[in-house]
């Protein structure tokens, strides 16, 4: 218990250090108005936007200002298209929580077998063939292994839809529902029709390839790593003695306590999946936060911009905290 | 690599050329890892020889759109004067695939000496000295690892160069936001190697002979501390190449006319991918897979070799190599775990 609300703790400084960065960062380039409309008004105009907005007092006023409204869940509205940054959580962010679990899926199914075949065969051509394939998902850029899959499978071999979560069939269809969550699958399950769930797992399939893929490639490192560490504890050895096949060993034996170190990994991997995100969604116009940031990023609207990334800060603040707790739960040694 | 305070000193020492960096450890691998490290050595090899040779080597300049028969063409498929066809806006693919090497190649080595000097002189400031200073670097840098580092260089990015720029100005913005990035990744591992060296018996020896702290620590801690520098480095570049190629897709590159970026050109492809024109995403694509394939490789197998539970053992050890390899062993794998544990490289 004691470790939880140490834990709960600590996630405020990290947030609270994330946020003073970014919006220094952000400050430091003169304000925001400028370099939104900068040149398509008029400086008269331009002075009285920045009157109106505040941006013309000293900027520890404005520093205090924001914190006070970002610890109240207010992450400041975009200039472009007026919408409150914590509007958009709620109807961006269900998309890219789905294509993020499409991704762990991946990369748990593809990543932890190939792991343990590895450490099984270690040194023997399937490990060194299993090791260059692991180097090569982190080394493809998830935007070219997303256009590549692209190519292959929705233009030469038209097997998959090229870009989109679902077809306008499906969203009409959605559209029309009472509580929409945003999370298609949830959504076309709700809506009962299996149509419309092929559909949105059609539309899923690469986008989740593409990102998967990456985490894919670090959880086979980690558990081919850890199980061949695994097979050198004394306890392996003892089995060993008494019999044990070398296939059971890695199955039953040495494979579990491989998995600890994964759960500790999944919290660093989630930043690693938002970042990835925003480059999987502008490859594939999945219309989730990245997508909107690439967006506002191109219009220059760099409140949004900031307002994403401080609310991004926190998702990833808050996943860690429940990543370490799982990890207490599961692995009683890393309690402090 | 060398270290200065060898305890037991053993009994020939090998020729210098044994004992450089990338040598000593080829000479150490045997069989595939031996293989692996070859194969890394040679596509870094490749991608450092054409972008020296990149002038000679690309048929056009990188933002030429015509030469005397006129204009190259918009997407022109691969074969005749451009061998790997035109892009959307009607520049050569080849000729903007090898100049890319430059462009790469620079924000590495201005990224990763920027984040090596940062990381390492702000590590060992903080292992050493402790107190409140290092509490503070300590969550500062937890902060900044946690967060996705792509997020993190668009907002540098933004700073620097408010977007767009020149080949100076974009190179030097690229790797300035690589180098916010990748400062707390150094500054780990050199503080945590720090803090272990810190109490070894000769730091209190050099202490009790009256050497200043900053002698101790330039000269004491630092040539200890900076063993697993090679591996970090190369981890590093090619997460460089990857965080360049991600800022270029998402628009924050450098313009076409000022420097040929594969990211850009990548962002550029999307389109022609849906209308089946393959050539321009494959090949920027695929250099920056091979370059970045290739450091990882090295970078690997460095960090294969340096652990002694990871290393393939020479079926019989000769004498000098024995000796290197229990010398090496132990801090090298105290600091590789500590990346280990946080699941670097990927």
């Amino acid at each position: 218990m004691r470790f939880i609300i140490v834990r709960f703790l600590l996630i405020f400084p990290t947030i609270f250090i994330l946020v003073t960065m970014v919006f220094l960062l952000m400050r430091s380039i003169g304000d925001p108005i400028t370099a939104a409309l900068g040149g398509r008004l008029s400086a008269q105009q331009l002075a009285e936007r920045i009157e109106a907005a505040g941006y013309n007092r000293p900027l520890i006023v404005q520093y205090f200002e924001y914190i006070g409204q970002v610890a109240t869940g207010n992450f400041g509205t975009a200039i472009s298209d007026g919408r409150p940054v914590s509007q958009l959580l709620l109807t961006y962010g269900g998309a890219t929580l789905e294509l993020a679990f499409y991704a762990l899926l991946v990369a748990f199914v593809v990543g932890i077998p190939l792991g343990m075949v590895a450490a099984y065969l270690r040194d023997r051509w399937p490990d060194a063939v299993l090791r260059v394939v692991a180097i090569l998902f982190y080394a493809t850029p998830v935007f070219f292994a997303g256009l590549l899959l692209k190519l292959v499978f929705s233009v030469w071999l038209k097997v998959l839809p090229v870009a989109g979560r679902a077809s306008t069939r499906t969203e009409l269809q959605m559209g029309k529902l009472e509580n929409r969550t945003g999370i298609y699958l949830i959504d076309a399950i709700q809506l009962g029709s299996p149509a419309a769930i092929s559909d949105v797992l059609q539309h899923a399939v690469l986008p989740g390839l593409a990102l998967g893929l990456l985490t894919a490639g670090v959880f086979l490192r980690l558990v081919r790593t850890n199980v061949i560490g695994t097979l050198s504890m004394d306890y392996v050895d003892a089995a060993r003695s008494r019999g044990v096949s070398e296939f059971r060993l890695v199955r039953k034996h040495a494979y579990k306590p491989a998995l600890i170190p994964i759960i500790t990994v999944i919290g660093l991997q989630i930043a690693v999946l938002l970042g990835g995100a925003v480059l999987t969604e502008t490859t594939f116009e999945w219309k989730g936060l990245g997508f909107k940031l690439a967006e506002y990023l191109s219009a220059r609207d760099f409140v949004a911009v900031q307002g994403i990334v401080a609310l991004l800060a926190v998702i990833v603040a808050l996943s860690n905290f429940i990543v370490d707790i799982l990890a207490a739960v599961i692995d009683p040694r890393v309690r402090y | 690599m060398t270290d200065p305070v060898v305890t037991s000193a053993p009994p020939r020492r090998a020729p210098l050329w044994h004992r450089l960096p990338i040598v000593h450890q080829l000479r150490q691998s045997v069989g595939l890892q031996r293989g692996m490290l070859i194969a890394g050595l040679t596509l870094t090899g490749i991608f450092l020889l054409t972008a020296i040779f990149a002038p000679v080597l690309a048929p056009y300049g990188f933002a030429q759109l015509r030469d005397d028969n006129g204009f190259f063409g918009a997407q022109q498929a691969p074969g005749g004067a451009h061998l790997l066809g035109t892009t959307v806006g009607g520049y050569d693919v080849l000729s903007r695939v090898i100049w890319g090497t430059q462009t790469a190649l620079a924000v590495i080595v201005v990224a990763v000496m920027l984040s090596i000097f940062a990381g390492v002189f702000l590590g060992l400031i903080s292992g050493y000295i402790g107190g409140w200073l290092d509490r503070v670097l300590v969550v500062i840098a937890d902060a900044v690892f946690a967060f996705p580092t792509l997020l993190l260089a668009i907002v540098a990015a933004i700073v620097i160069s408010g977007g767009q720029s020149t080949l100076f100005g974009g190179v030097l913005a690229a790797a300035v936001s690589i180098t916010v990035v990748y400062i707390p990744q150094y500054f780990r591992v050199i503080r945590a190697e720090t803090v272990r060296i810190k109490s070894e018996a000769y730091v209190e020896s050099a202490k009790v002979i009256g050497s200043s702290t900053s002698r101790i620590m330039f000269r004491h801690v630092l040539r200890n501390a900076t063993r697993t520098l090679p591996l970090i480095f190369t981890l590093n570049s090619s997460e460089a190449i990857l965080t360049l190629a991600g800022l270029g897709f998402l628009g924050f590159g450098i313009e076409p006319t000022s420097a040929a970026e594969w990211g850009y050109d990548l962002n550029r492809s999307i389109s022609d991918v849906t209308s089946g024109i393959w050539w321009t995403s494959v090949f920027p694509g695929l250099a920056i897979v091979l370059v970045v394939l290739g450091i990882t490789l090295v970078g690997e197998s460095l960090n294969d070799l340096a652990d002694p539970r990871l290393r393939t053992r020479r079926k019989a050890d000769s004498p000098t190599s024995g000796v290197a390899t229990a010398d090496d062993a132990a801090p090298v794998t105290a600091a590789t775990s500590a990346t280990d544990s946080t699941g670097a490289p990927a």
